[in-house]
This record gives C-alpha cells, structure tokens and sequence, in this order.
C-alpha cells in the first residue's frame, strides 16, 4: 500500500476525527481532533492498520506564539513497516486530552512524563504523577515559559527542623 | 504519597531497593511490598539522572549540543552521535560520503558490541560470575582501544557529526580492530563455557522475568529485549540507513523472553556485529598517503602570502591528525554549512577565517527548513529515535529523545510481580538499564 492511499484508507476509517494531513520530510502525518485522539488510536492498533507499537508521545510548546500544546505520536506497524506521525492541538491555558492507558501498557510512562515536563492532564490516567522530576517541583520544564537554569526550591529533609 | 503506600496491605512489608543499590546501577529506586521473600507488588520511581537533556539542547546550536548526545548512552555513545547526526541530515538533505558511511556502520558495531558486553558483564557479575566481568571487560577494553585511537576519548566520543565524521580513522586502525575482533571471539567462546549450562546461572535465569510478545509489543520494547520474544524486529533491517543492505548479517531471536532469551539474543547478536566488523573492514579502502613534501606553521604561510600566495603545506596541531584538508572530501559532505571547514584555511586565509566564522557564530552556522523530522537507528538496547523541531534557526525549537531503555524498564514492575527478591536483579540487569538515557 502506497503512502497516499494509506492515508486515505486511514482518513476513510477515522472520518472527522482527523483534521488534515501533511508530509514532513517524507513522513506521513496526521493531525487529529483532540477529543477524538483515543476513539482514533483504538482504530489505529487494530487491523487492517495494525499499528501494533507505541514508538513515543512527546509534546511541542507553541504556547507563546500560538496559543497551543502540540502533542506528537509516534506508532508502527510492524507487519507492513510502516511508521505513523499523529499530532494533536490542545489549548495552552489547561491542555487535557483523553489517555491512552488500556491501548498500550507504556502509554502510562509516556503520559506521566509529558505530564512532567508540559503539565498536559491525561484524563483517565490511574497514576498522573511526575516521573522524572520529583513531587515538589515547582513548573513544567519543558514549557518554553521555564526559564533554563531555574533554581528549584529546596526540598527540607525528613525530620529537618 | 506513592501509590504502592496507598495501597499495601497492613500486614506485609514496604522495601526499598536503590537508588544506592548496587544492583540498581545507582539511578533507579524500585520500592517493593514483600510478604517474606515474595514481591506481591512494585514500584519503580526514575529520574535520579535526569539533567535536562531536552531542556538544554534546546538553548544549544546544533553543532554544540552534539556533546550531550554522548551522555544519553554513554556505553555505546557513537550510536546516538549517529542518531542525532542522521535525523539532522535528514532535515537538511545532505548525503554523506562513502568512506564516512562505512566508518559510521564500524564504529557503531563497535559500540554495539561493547554495549552488550557491559550489560551482560553487569547482569554475570550482580548473579555472582565475577569471572565474567572481568573476561567481558578485558574484551571491552580492546574494543575501546580501537574508538580510542580515532576518536581520542573512550566514551565522550562526539566524533560522528552532522555531514559525516571528525577525522579519519587512526593509521594503525586495522591492527587494534583485528586484535579486537580475536580477543572479543575468545572472550564470547569463554564466557558461553562459563554460563550457557552453568545450572547456578540458569536457575536464576530460565524461566525468570518472562514477558509475552503481546506484552512486549504493548510495552514499546525494542532492540534485543524485543527480539528475545521472537519478534525480528531490527531498524538496521526493516529501515536500513547507512550500508547495511549491502552487509549480510542475521537478526538472532529467542522464545520466551526470559532473562536467559535476552543474554543469549545478547551474545549472539555480538557474534554477527563482529562479522559486520570484518566486512566493513574489508570495504573500507586504506587511506591515500597525504602528498609528501615539506609543511609549515601556519604563522610562516600568513607572512609568506603577503609577497605571494605559498603552494606549501600547512602543519595542523597533532590533535587535528586525520583532518587535513585532503582527505575531507571523504569524510564530510561538502555542502555548506553543515561541517565544519577545514583549519587550514582557517589558519592561513581571510576567506576561510570567514567561513569559520559563519559556521560557528551564533544566529549562523546550520539552520535547517521549518518542519519536524524524526529518525531512529539500532541502538544498543533497541530503537533509539530523535525527533526534532525546527523553526530556522541555528538551535532546535524542540528536541526529543526516544529511549528506548525508557520503554524497556517500564515493563520492569510487571516482571517482578509474584517472583522473589532475587530475581530482581538477574531480571533488571539483563534490561540493561543506561540511566543516562532513561532519565535524560
């Protein structure tokens, strides 16, 4: 199956759940309605797309210029390999989108460190808690509005006066 | 509060292993809830070496954050100075010589060697086999010698940059790689004497820390844990970049993907990058003599071109040995400006003093198109991928990491569910754990 009828095959199936389509560098990418994200990814693992691996999540801060988190999957079909690019806009004042913990088992770690580092909320998440930095932590790092080399607050030690 | 504190039962027992477990490689805190020996329920917390890998590179131009990518894996940092070269490459379209690309395929099976055999030095060791360790870390060492004597560093490589590599291999370089290459075979034919029936090792191993295709899959696994299920999923075969359609190598699978699956998978696959090794040696032409005749200091070519320019030679420092300005053709791609220009004429002529500095001044240099690109290559624990935006400037907008220990190691909890103590460690260690990359 060509490229472009792959995306078409994939437009078909999802309807108004995809929002356009764009080639970047050769990759397919699609760009999803954020409410439709996990009805969308649901469709997306099973045949005849079989997009059995969840490559990556990660996010994009547009928040400054565009009012916007762009949140970026990656997946791959193994058995046609195929590589897939799904992006999603969420609004920059409190960005939520549906999780996709039940789809794939590392969707949890995926979401907590987007979660981290952007503060984007995964509704549905069972444990949305910072992974790579700890509780306490003041911001999201990755928000371009972080400055780099930020002091963080000291954390006191247990039973420190 | 974690969640395994709020959901233990009153009567069994909360532990902590790590961060400062030596079996945990110093990086990770898993918090068990035991009854006796028995682990009924795990939490693995990471973290504990996250620098801001991301965060940092993008306050970095380019060409200057390629030193933060030897840190991610920083047992097999060529592989992601091949990554991170590779995808910006792929944003600016330039292609890469030859010569440059047989390099890049040597010394990532080099360090694709030395990655596995860390790993399962690390995992013999931590199950008792000390022997192993020291076997597998003397073959390491030889392995090292050979990056060592081009690169000039053992693990802060940066030697694979955007357009192609540094500098040219080291003269004596088929020597140390084919003394590498016997030691490496002898140490894999010892080590498989010492462990493949040893009935210690396989107690703590076979049947330990198995994980289903399904879950596998699920997990994001990649790389050799992937394989040891069965799946023959490796990017140098299903995407290959480089020259590794024109290498014959084969992709070693297991069954069950037990602890015993991964070591094995492990060796094995150490056995065909060694192969790969002797091939690519054989492509690699040896390389033309530099033209004889005298050289001088660039200070004597200054002075002498102001009468009349000097046809001479012009003598680089000796830790710019592999980079004269006649073997670059094979080495960088010429496009500019994506590598960086040869020192000769930066030392000795105005034009070249400018384009020095149009490469390296802020707000120059390399400035891919608008647009996001993401990339992956085989790395030593599976797929490791860089996704980057750019906005047309000389520093990426965003850059983003995928690890692929991340994906690996979040399967951990699932692993240890219902086994006993002692099979943490045997089943940690043969994830090969790099917290630099897991934590970034």
């Amino acid at each position: 199956m060509g490229q472009e009828t792959l995306i078409e095959a994939i437009r078909a199936k999802l309807g108004d759940a995809v929002e356009g389509a764009a080639d970047s560098f050769g990759d397919p990418v699609l760009i999803l309605r954020p409410a439709a994200v996990r009805t969308a990814m649901a469709m997306l693992r099973e045949p005849p797309f079989d997009y059995a691996l969840f490559l990556d999540l990660t996010c994009v801060d547009f928040a400054a210029a565009e009012g916007r988190f762009e949140l970026v999957y990656h997946l791959y079909a193994m058995s046609r390999n195929v590589r897939l690019r799904l992006k999603a806009s969420l609004p920059a004042a409190d960005p939520a989108v549906e999780t996709l913990v039940g789809l794939w088992k590392n969707a949890e770690w995926l979401e907590r460190e987007v979660f981290d580092m952007f503060g984007v909320r995964f509704e549905g998440h069972p444990y949305l808690k910072r992974i790579l930095t700890y509780e306490g932590f003041e911001g999201h790092a990755l928000r371009k509005s972080y400055p780099w080399r930020l002091e963080q607050p000291r954390i006191p030690l247990k039973g420190d006066v | 509060m974690t969640r395994i504190q709020r959901d233990a039962r009153p009567e069994s027992m909360l532990l902590n292993m790590g961060p400062s477990h030596p079996a945990m490689h110093g990086t990770l805190r898993l918090m068990l809830e035991l009854d006796g020996e028995k682990i009924l329920n795990a939490e693995a917390e990471i973290g504990y070496l996250h620098r801001g890998f991301e965060k940092t590179c993008e306050n970095k131009t380019y060409f200057n954050l390629l030193i933060y990518t030897d840190r991610l894996n920083y047992v097999s940092p060529l592989i992601n100075n091949l990554g991170y070269a590779m995808t910006m490459e792929k944003m600016l379209g330039v292609t890469v010589p030859e010569r440059a690309q047989l390099i890049r395929v040597l010394m990532s099976e080099l360090s694709r060697v030395s990655d596995h055999l860390t790993c399962l030095a690390a995992m013999a060791m931590e199950n008792g086999a000390f022997t192993v360790f020291l076997y597998m870390m003397k073959a390491r060492e030889f392995l090292w010698d050979v990056i060592e004597f081009t690169t000039g560093a053992r693990m802060t490589t940066s030697y694979i940059r955007i357009g192609g590599v540094r500098a040219d291999l080291d003269p004596g370089w088929r020597g140390s790689l084919t003394t590498a290459i016997k030691e490496t075979r002898q140490v894999l034919k010892d080590v498989s004497g010492l462990l493949d029936k040893n009935s210690i090792f396989l107690g703590r191993t076979r049947g330990v820390g198995a994980i289903s295709k399904e879950d596998a899959l699920s997990y994001g696994w990649t790389g050799p844990c992937l394989r040891s299920t069965g799946i023959p999923y490796d990017v140098r075969k299903a995407s290959p970049y480089l020259v590794y359609d024109r290498l014959s190598f084969e992709v070693p699978v297991g069954e069950c993907g037990d602890n015993y699956d991964r070591y094995s998978v492990r060796m094995r696959e150490m056995e065909q990058s060694l192969r790969l090794l002797e091939q690519v040696a054989a492509l690699i032409p040896d390389a033309a003599p530099l033209p004889g005749g005298p050289t001088i200091e660039p200070a004597e070519a200054i002075a002498g071109s102001r009468r009349q320019r000097t046809g001479e030679r012009i003598r680089l420092s000796p830790n710019l040995e592999g980079y004269e300005k006649e073997r670059l053709p094979g080495l960088t791609t010429a496009e500019k400006p994506v590598a960086v220009p040869a020192k000769e004429d930066t030392y000795t002529t105005m034009e070249g003093l400018i384009s020095h500095f149009l490469f390296f001044m802020s707000g120059k240099g390399i400035r891919p198109p608008k647009g996001d690109v993401y990339f992956s290559v085989e790395g030593g624990n599976g797929e490791v991928g860089f996704y980057i935006v750019s906005d047309g400037s000389d520093r990426p907008y965003r850059l983003h990491l995928r690890a692929p220990c991340f994906h690996i190691v979040s399967a951990l909890e699932q692993l240890i569910k219902g086994r006993l103590i002692a099979d943490v460690v045997p089943t940690f260690g043969s994830m090969n754990m790099i917290g630099g990359e897991l934590d970034r």
